[in-house]
């Protein structure tokens, strides 16, 4: 089975590809387009500011490819914080559009009391099971997961909703419609529960 | 529900792991990579590891060393130590560290900061500020390891670290380091009172409790600690250890 992790220049690559190694699969980091285009998983990183991540996916020539990969050969794809964001229709980060799978729209933090809620949140946090999902399969309801972000998803949607998470507000930690998955958190820093939930999105 | 971070600190001198009071006195404590090993099996939620020889000798955090680290640590983990260039923060990050951690370049050129948070985004640029009283009775940050002071105040340059976009900061008391004494809650509570971005306290750390008040007294966002995740009992024998998930439980 190939799977690949996109790398369009950022993103946290080798520590997705060290976790997905320890789930016993192996694993190519490329932005080849033809690869991709034939890949039977995909994973997209994401770590940085997302008019520059939209910017070098367009450069690339990688939206397209994933567009004919995901949403016309329905392969699985996971996208890992950014990554994720970069599913929504636009981000407020830098004002412009998402590859617009899901109708959301990312946007900041906004926090009342600033002095316990610091933006980004960087840390471990829990998730509420929205729905019921493969992605989750015999995790524990009080596993924490890592998260460092100061922007998420607001999904106009409520049914692609899979996880949400409290900060202050709740807000949704990580989304699913058919064969494209996202989560805020990093699975890739999560110790047991991060490395289990890579190890499920393989076996899907 | 959030849980603040509970972060060891590991200082490297050379090839070593040390750990110091007052930033003197390094004593010898064993093998970084052991340790990332053993903090892996206690569940850490995050590490720092610090060359503090670094800028002193004009070098920095060696790369193959942050390679192996990240071969290993199943956390995310930050690394800093004269680091004074975006390429070799590029490299930094590639090689598997979360973030970096900025301390001398950030008083020597503040708007360095800036380049490396607009070119890697803020979340990646931690900055450590290490604090101490002048002869004077004046707080100051000082830098170099904490043997040259700068004109800073720790709260003034916390605000600009926050307007150069770092996206956290580590608040360091040289005083309260290895005294394991608790932290100087002052200090950081002015900090965190001064900046929206996370606070990170360190320096001084000996007990639970001590974590506990940095959060509820100290409002830190993640608490830090060297000694008391390197020693154990009151003869500081070696031993690497860390809070099990019932202490966390009973303090957050």
């Amino acid at each position: 089975m190939r799977v690949i992790i996109v790398d369009y220049g950022m993103g946290n690559l080798r520590s997705v590809e060290k976790k997905v190694n320890k789930t016993g699969n192996n694993v190519i980091i490329t932005n080849d387009i033809a690869k991709i285009k034939t890949a039977d998983k995909l994973i997209l990183p994401g770590v940085g500011h997302f008019r520059i991540a939209v910017e070098n996916l367009h450069k690339q020539h990688l939206t397209d490819a994933l567009n004919e990969t995901v949403l016309i050969k329905k392969r699985h794809i996971l996208g890992i914080c950014l990554g994720m964001q970069l599913m929504a229709s636009q981000s407020e980060e830098g004002d412009c559009n998402g590859l617009d799978w899901f109708d959301a729209d990312v946007v900041r933090f906004s926090i009342s009391n600033q002095l316990k809620f610091k933006v980004p949140q960087m840390g471990w946090n829990t998730l509420k099971l929205e729905k019921d999902s493969p992605l989750f399969r015999d995790i524990p309801n009080e596993a924490m997961y890592y998260f460092v972000h100061s922007y998420y998803m607001k999904c106009n949607s409520k049914k692609d909703i899979l996880t949400t998470t409290e900060y202050e507000e709740t807000f949704t930690s990580s989304i699913q419609k058919g064969n494209i998955f996202g989560t805020q958190f990093h699975p890739e820093k999560s110790h047991e529960w991060g490395e289990k939930l890579l190890g499920n999105f393989i076996n899907l | 529900m959030f849980r603040p971070r509970v972060i060891p600190v590991l200082l490297l001198k050379n090839q070593g792991l040390v750990k110091s009071i007052k930033f003197r006195n390094h004593r010898y404590i064993g093998d970084p990579i052991n340790a990332v090993k053993l903090f892996n099996d206690m569940g850490a939620d995050e590490l720092v590891f610090l060359d503090i020889l670094a800028t002193r000798k004009k070098r920095s955090i060696s790369l193959d060393f942050v390679k192996r680290v990240g071969d290993e640590a199943n956390m995310p983990f930050s690394v800093g130590g004269g680091i004074r260039s975006i390429s070799l923060i590029k490299e930094i990050l590639a090689a598997g560290a979360e973030k970096v951690i900025l301390n001398t370049i950030a008083s020597e050129k503040p708007v360095f900061v800036k380049e490396a948070s607009d070119e890697f985004g803020s979340s990646t640029v931690t900055v450590s500020i290490d604090v101490k009283k002048n002869l004077f009775g004046k707080e100051l940050t000082y830098i170099c390891s904490g043997s040259k002071a700068t004109k800073y105040d720790p709260v003034g340059f916390s605000n600009l670290m926050e307007e150069m976009g770092a996206g956290e900061i580590i608040v360091n008391s040289i005083e309260h380091d290895g005294m394991m004494k608790g932290y100087d809650i002052s200090l950081i509570r002015r900090i965190s009172e001064a900046v929206r971005i996370p606070v990170v306290a360190l320096g001084g750390a000996g007990s639970m409790d001590d974590l506990r008040m940095a959060v509820s007294a100290g409002f830190a966002s993640a608490t830090a600690a060297g000694s008391m995740f390197v020693y154990y009992g009151p003869r500081r024998g070696i031993l690497i250890n860390y809070p099990d998930v019932k202490e966390m439980s009973s303090i957050f």
